[in-house]
């Protein structure tokens, strides 16, 4: 017998929790637990006393089951709330990367050409490296990381995506 | 201790242990709450859910660290499922001991993350009071479900510092919604107004929400006239002698109530969450109704089934508004549905073989709790059972029309459950007649609580449907591969009498059915527990039934030809 699998959209999530211990383990083992996906995942405290922390999580699933997660993560006592950003309306989307290329002569120059194009900046440097530190939406730094591919790259951080809604209004 | 009393706390289910001695200690000589010692931290934390289902209240649990808390992660689970409210408190090895794999040393709040409602490791003495208020709170409110406070022993003795407050403020969280909007209320009353072929189809939810829930239930069938069904959780919120009763539904529920929710035009849910044993097969589902959800939990509504209208808030509140919202409606006439619904109960989908074909003495399993029922149901007894086929019967035969009287392992059916969720029961219900409808395999998994009712004199029944078989599972292997009964039987069987002498308790034999009347009635004049080892057919199947992978309309009832093999799709849904 065949498993079937639906199609799936792409969504951001901004979920707001209590800053307390095992909420992570909590959230990051519903998606386990009920066969979510995690594309990519942020978090960090937000108040000045650490008792509220933002949660990004980027997911793809089918609609009907994007609904189930923000109910699921709802339902957890320490979530105060759950924002779709994919569905909330214009938004922004922000990831930062860590690229260290490494490389003499013609593709040095290259690759610090292509770096200014891109905007990254320049955090590290030897006479054959560079960890380039570059911000922006996640598929220009797709794009950023596979022209470095050929540039020689030695290896890529990358923050996972936050987001906020455009506009006057919070979340 | 004193947060304990503050919640009203009369019972405690537990076990002693070296991380929770500093508790026990403090219990030794406590008048206001009544310790219960059981044999096996499962039989704790059923024993709490059998207290709480009957009672409403929540059930406490307190065990120790380590393999304590692991025996007790069954019942959680167990109340997880069925939204049973249980604060259950476990010992942990001391703060500066945790992660070192410490002597009886378990992530106990790690294990129990996905199967409780909320948990806590309380790592500072000042945050112990507001954590156990809060854990009580979440418990109780919203969807119940069980919450876990795990307390290492250096904080269990340890002082709070009078002048430093805990972070906890408890307030701001959690707090459910009750009430639904009148928008919805009026959409919902217009949707049931215009209906030619409503159904009710409620759950565990209703009796979660109270006794006032039933009661409204009840109002609102009066006053529109449309006929209910419910889940195995819900047996006991609408009346079984009810003309518009329908019975149970799912896969061994009655032919009436399955046709009548493949056939409606509105179904109303209340409280009750669209399990796979209540839908069969999803795409084949209620196909033409307009479905009508109201569950306290946002993500019950539409996880399984799309509905046309999901309304959030408590059961209780919300049939309140939909009375009030209807007003002076008149009802429809619904002449024609209740017509074909008749003619569904026509086909008298209860009704068995009187004799076993293979075992022709024996008594029959369904006529044994037939029996039962017609011989209790005067004293409003509280069932309990455990889980396989003898549960199903009980759900079938056995009648319930009030809340809290039915005690059963559904969601995630637990064998065991039954024995110690009748201590419970007993224990808050102390002149009620209890009786735990058993199988010979079930009942074996928590055997060892015969000790616990002995020592709190407490006069439990329980009634073995004895057929030396894990009945459930036969059943499923005849149907689905070929009567290969791999590891279905029961062997070396305990003498159940001589098993029932051996603790203080009464033990009645019943072969012959002759004797089952007189039997009942030997069970229930004894004043102390008794075991009733009733030996019933062998080979009796649970039918009606919906076999895997069918739909509501395609039920095997008695009569039809059972047996063969399946594909792998089908197999694939047990």
């Amino acid at each position: 017998m065949k498993i079937q699998s639906a199609a799936s959209e792409r969504h951001v999530l901004n979920v707001t929790v209590d800053n307390e211990p095992g909420i992570l383990a909590k959230i990051t083992g519903l998606f386990t637990a009920r066969g979510y996906n995690i594309d990519s995942l942020t978090v960090a405290d937000i108040t000045d006393d650490h008792a509220v922390s933002r949660i990004t999580v980027v997911t793809n699933g089918p609609p009907e089951v994007i609904d189930q997660i923000e109910a699921q993560l709802e339902r957890l006592v320490p979530v105060h709330g759950v924002t779709d950003l994919t569905t909330a309306g214009p938004h922004v989307e922000r990831e930062l990367a860590l690229i260290k290329v490494c490389g003499k002569g013609d593709a040095r120059v290259e690759a610090l050409r292509v770096a200014d194009i891109f905007r990254a900046s320049v955090v590290d440097t030897t006479t054959e490296s560079f960890v380039f530190e570059l911000t922006g939406a996640p598929d220009k730094i797709d794009s950023f990381i596979a022209l470095m591919r050929g540039l020689g790259l030695v290896e890529v951080g990358r923050s996972g995506v936050v987001g906020m809604i455009r506009g006057a209004t919070g979340a | 201790m004193e947060c304990l009393v503050d919640q009203d706390v009369e019972f405690v289910f537990g076990y002693p242990g070296g991380a929770v001695l500093p508790i026990y200690d403090e219990l030794f000589g406590e008048e206001r709450i009544r310790h219960i010692l059981v044999r096996h931290e499962a039989g704790a934390a059923h024993a709490a859910e059998g207290y709480a289902r009957a009672t409403g209240k929540p059930g406490v649990v307190l065990v120790t660290s380590g393999p304590g808390a692991t025996n007790a992660v069954t019942g959680i689970a167990d109340a997880f499922m069925d939204s049973i409210p249980m604060v259950v408190i476990t010992g942990q090895v001391p703060t500066g001991l945790i992660g070192t794999d410490a002597f009886q040393e378990a992530d106990t709040v790690g294990i129990t993350r996905h199967c409780s409602k909320h948990n806590y490791l309380v790592k500072d003495p000042a945050d112990l009071k507001a954590t156990l208020e809060e854990a009580f709170r979440i418990a109780t409110t919203g969807r119940p479900g069980p919450v876990v406070v795990d307390i290492p022993k250096d904080v269990q003795i340890a002082v709070p510092s009078e002048n430093r407050a805990s972070k906890l403020t408890a307030a701001h969280r959690y707090a459910p919604q009750m009430a639904a909007s009148p928008e919805q209320i009026i959409e919902a009353v217009d949707m049931l107004a215009g209906a030619e072929r409503p159904i009710f189809y409620t759950g565990g939810g209703v009796i979660n929400s109270g006794p006032q829930a039933t009661e409204l239930l009840r109002q609102l069938q009066d006053i529109t006239g449309a006929p209910v069904t419910s889940t195995l959780m819900g047996l006991g919120c609408f009346s079984n002698t009810h003309p518009d009763w329908l019975g149970m539904l799912g896969m061994h529920g009655t032919f009436e109530a399955n046709m009548a929710m493949n056939r409606a035009d509105v179904m109303i849910c209340i409280g009750a969450r669209f399990d796979d044993r209540v839908t069969g097969r999803l795409d084949a589902f209620s196909p033409d109704s307009k479905k009508i959800h109201i569950d306290i939990d946002r993500s019950s509504i539409n996880k399984n089934v799309p509905v046309d209208l999901g309304i959030v808030g408590d059961c209780a509140t919300v049939l309140g508004q939909m009375i009030e919202a209807w007003g002076e409606r008149k009802a429809q006439d619904l002449g024609e549905w209740k017509a074909r619904i008749a003619g569904w109960r026509a086909r008298e989908c209860l009704s068995y073989p009187e004799k076993s074909k293979k075992d022709p003495d024996a008594i029959m399993p369904q006529k044994a709790v037939e029996r039962l029922y017609a011989l209790t149901h005067d004293r409003s007894p509280i069932i309990t059972t455990e889980v396989g086929q003898h549960q199903m019967w009980a759900a079938q035969y056995f009648g319930f029309d009030k809340p809290n009287k039915w005690l059963t392992s559904g969601g995630l059916g637990t064998m065991g459950y039954g024995m110690p969720a009748a201590i419970g029961a007993q224990l808050g219900h102390p002149d009620a007649l209890v009786i735990d409808i058993a199988g010979e395999a079930s009942i074996q998994m928590n055997i060892q609580e015969l000790g616990t009712a002995s020592q709190y004199r407490l006069p439990i029944k329980i009634f073995i449907l004895n057929n030396e078989y894990m009945g459930m599972v036969r059943q499923w292997q005849e149907l689905t591969y070929e009567s290969r009964y791999s590891n279905s039987y029961s062997d070396s069987l305990p003498d159940f009498v001589a098993l029932a002498e051996a603790y203080g308790w009464k033990g009645i034999r019943i072969q012959d059915e002759k004797d089952l009347d007189a039997g009942i009635l030997r069970m229930m004049e004894h004043d102390g527990p008794v075991i009733v080892d009733c030996c019933v057919a062998k080979d009796a199947n649970c039918l009606p039934m919906i076999p895997s992978g069918a739909a509501h309309t395609e039920m095997l009832l008695y009569g039809d030809e059972v047996g063969g093999t399946m594909d792998d799709e089908a197999k694939a849904l047990v």
